[in-house]
């Protein structure tokens, strides 16, 4: 295989790679659109909705249990909104952030303590071999993942931009007293965030449940989000998707090519490398807004 | 509002103290205290917590039939999730307490060398660990027990000669090697740089930063661009289900595949279901509930209630290694126990180690014929140089597939050696 080849597959694999990252990405997005705050949990509400998924499918079959998993998502939603975050309303988005700390340790415990420590394999039915196009080797998996991906982002967008709730969502990101002085009911608001980002958590966790397996070590994939913010903007949806296939791609060529030259294992550094870049030279990231404070 | 806030706290903070119990240290006359290391939470603990259980469950069969010499080990967990700090956390925590250390991990046997040196407690890490600690005189207070990564690694070469046909067939074979980036992936380099200048294949390493989830790139690089002809895995917990997917997607084949004994347990392939099918991994030891210990521990310490882990995962790989982990720490303690009396301190325990003799008679007497290999150590031999077994995945469970296949063992013991000499040599310096 010639390097112009690999560098094609390479970066067809980073692509599909990044629409996956982007998948958690949004979950992030989605609360910090509705609070301004980074909400920490989201890997925890990944792995916890997925074992819930996997937990129910021997007992009620894929479907209700996708059902279920639904409904429990949006429980832990309102659950968390009511209990942990409601009262925090007005707190700064540091003690809010402290929260989401608290709610992932919480999240975690209680979906081991509920489903048991032990990883289970969770099947789509996506096909497994790779699609040929010549030398060019694509998984038909990440091809359907990142179709879904991509619907589920142009619904978001939609939501966002011409519903009423989603303009509400944009208006108290913007400011939450002038929202609420012109009749935005912040609870309700909130409420829909959350349980938005516990139905993007299900999702991204089937997607990944599907390749690497649904187990702890999940929650961890959602450390991937942060370059993945940091990259498009921690506002912006599009900015997800960008911001992800960044990721993915720096992080397939980073191996592939530079890996050699420094012993391998550069692909999480590549992340983060880029993430730094932008720190520097676009700070608010490509899609984000630049935030002006009188200091 | 404050004093009401006040006083939650304070009733928060009685409550607590009175849930979550303090350490018990003392140690009565008739019983052994052994503080426990274990990983039963994180992306680590799906097989370290069969390992765990297995262990307790041998202590409490041991326990139930009268203990050692009428003396009973009494065990308390501390949990570190695989993470070093914690591990060395945990240590200072029972600091003074400890007779034996096994944490399954080698990252955490690395970071307490010395600690375990100042106070004389033995570390083991079954089948882990420092490859050169095999050593006993070098390193008195260190023992990888069986298999060290060095014969491990040259036992997977061995295998691999095997099945292309004999050592002569390796000439000009490309080995992929995908391994986590921590002193455990890291450890068969020496080995696999000595077994290619002597007999002329080409190896290369993929490193993997934990937790080693996403390996894409990596693959695509195996499959396409090296072309490997064989890929071994040396990764550890979930990472160890990764590479099935992985590999059907750049169309690498599984029956060209070989996994290290650290990625043979069932909790390791589970997510992978059916794509695992054919993969063969290492093992050491027996599989499944058919041998008269295992039989023993369901029938004295499940039927009273008294098990330490979901009863299905009994037989697992995991759980086996868990117990046969527990018969070596019991027999250094019973040796300890007959030769110098209680109550038992670290040294006490490490010389008891070095008697360990399991032979045929001795493992028929333990109910462990067939579960586990002959073991003998020495002060000057603290284990490791064995040969492995090879077991393959048909979809439900494992099935050995080979005989004990040795490591290289002039490679290895030279290995041994050279390291041995460079670390005395270092701590000579320091001096």
């Amino acid at each position: 295989m010639n390097d112009l080849a690999f560098a094609v597959e390479l970066t067809i694999t980073g692509v599909l790679i990044g629409l996956l990252y982007s998948m958690i990405a949004l979950g992030f997005v989605l609360i910090f659109k509705a609070s301004s705050v980074f909400n920490f949990a989201q890997g925890a509400m990944t792995l916890f909705s997925a074992l819930t998924l996997v937990g129910l499918i021997p007992l009620v079959g894929f479907w209700l249990a996708l059902v279920g998993a639904v409904l429990i998502m949006c429980v832990v939603a309102l659950v968390a909104e009511r209990v942990a975050f409601r009262p925090l309303i007005g707190s700064s988005p540091l003690v809010i952030f402290m929260a989401t700390i608290g709610l992932a340790y919480i999240l975690e415990g209680f979906a081991q303590m509920v489903w048991g420590t032990q990883p289970h394999g969770l099947k789509l039915g996506l096909p497994v071999d790779p699609l040929k196009l010549g030398s060019i080797f694509i998984s038909k998996s990440d091809l359907i993942s990142a179709g879904v991906a991509g619907v589920l982002v142009a619904l978001l967008i939609v939501f966002f931009q011409y519903t009423k709730i989603g303009l509400g969502l944009r208006a108290i990101a913007n400011d939450q007293i002038a929202a609420q002085s012109v009749g935005i009911d912040l609870r309700k608001v909130w409420a829909i965030a959350w349980i938005l980002a516990g139905f993007v958590a299900l999702v991204a966790g089937m997607l990944w449940g599907s390749r690497i397996g649904v187990h702890f070590a999940m929650s961890l994939i959602a450390l991937k989000a942060l370059p993945v913010l940091i990259i498009g903007g921690i506002e912006s949806i599009p900015g997800a998707i960008v911001g992800g296939i960044i990721v993915g791609v720096a992080e397939a060529l980073g191996e592939g090519f530079i890996g050699p030259y420094v012993g391998g294992g550069v692909q999480d550094v590549m992340a983060y490398l880029v993430a730094l870049i932008f720190l520097l030279i676009r700070p608010y990231g490509i899609f984000g807004q630049a935030a002006i404070e009188r200091v | 509002m404050h004093i009401m806030k006040k006083c939650l706290a304070a009733v928060l903070t009685v409550l607590a103290g009175a849930v979550v119990p303090a350490p018990s240290f003392a140690q009565s006359a008739n019983e052994i205290f052994y503080p426990m290391l274990v990983t039963r939470t994180g992306p680590f603990a799906s097989a370290a917590s069969g390992v765990s259980s297995g262990q307790q469950d041998y202590f409490a069969l041991l326990n139930a039939k009268g203990g050692i010499k009428g003396i009973k080990i009494r065990w308390e967990e501390c949990e570190f999730e695989y993470k070093t700090p914690r591990a060395l956390e945990c240590y200072e925590r029972y600091r003074g307490q400890w007779k034996i250390v096994y944490p399954n991990s080698t990252p955490a046997i690395f970071s307490l060398a010395d600690r375990l040196n100042q106070d004389k407690v033995l570390g083991i890490n079954v089948a882990g660990g420092r490859s050169d600690s095999s050593d006993g005189e070098t390193f008195p207070y260190l023992s990888p027990v069986m298999l060290n990564f060095w014969a491990q690694a040259a036992s997977t070469i061995r295998y691999i000669a095997q099945r292309e046909g004999g050592e002569d067939k390796l000439k000009g074979k490309k080995i992929a090697f995908i391994h986590i980036d921590n002193a455990y992936g890291r450890q068969p380099f020496p080995i696999f740089d000595a077994l290619a200048a002597k007999y002329g294949f080409e190896w290369k390493s993929w490193p993997l930063a934990w937790p080693a989830l996403e390996q894409s790139a990596a693959w695509v690089d195996i499959a396409r661009r090296f072309r490997a002809d064989w890929a071994v895995q040396w990764n550890y917990g979930q990472s160890c289900s990764v590479p099935f997917t992985e590999m059907t997607r750049v169309g690498f084949p599984i029956e060209k595949f070989v996994g290290t004994l650290w990625c043979g347990s069932e909790e390791d392939i589970a997510p992978a279901g059916d794509l695992a099918k054919g993969y063969v991994s290492a093992n050491f030891h027996g599989v499944g509930q058919d041998f008269p210990v295992i039989k023993e521990i369901l029938d004295v310490v499940y039927k009273s209630g008294k098990g330490n882990m979901e009863k299905d995962r009994i037989g697992t790989v995991a759980y086996n290694r868990g117990v046969i982990n527990g018969i070596i720490i019991a027999e250094a303690m019973r040796h300890a126990v007959e030769k110098f009396g209680m109550p038992l301190t670290g040294e006490k325990v490490r010389d008891g180690f070095r008697m360990i003799k399991l032979d045929k008679a001795r493992l028929k007497e333990l109910g462990a014929e067939g579960l586990m290999p002959e073991l003998a150590f020495s002060p000057t031999y603290h284990g490791g140089v064995d040969g492995q077994l090879y077991q393959q995945w048909d979809g439900k469970k494992w099935k050995t597939i080979s005989d004990w296949v040795a490591p290289y063992e002039d490679v290895v013991w030279n290995e041994i050696k050279k390291s041995a000499k460079a670390y005395r040599e270092e701590v000579q310096q320091k001096k």
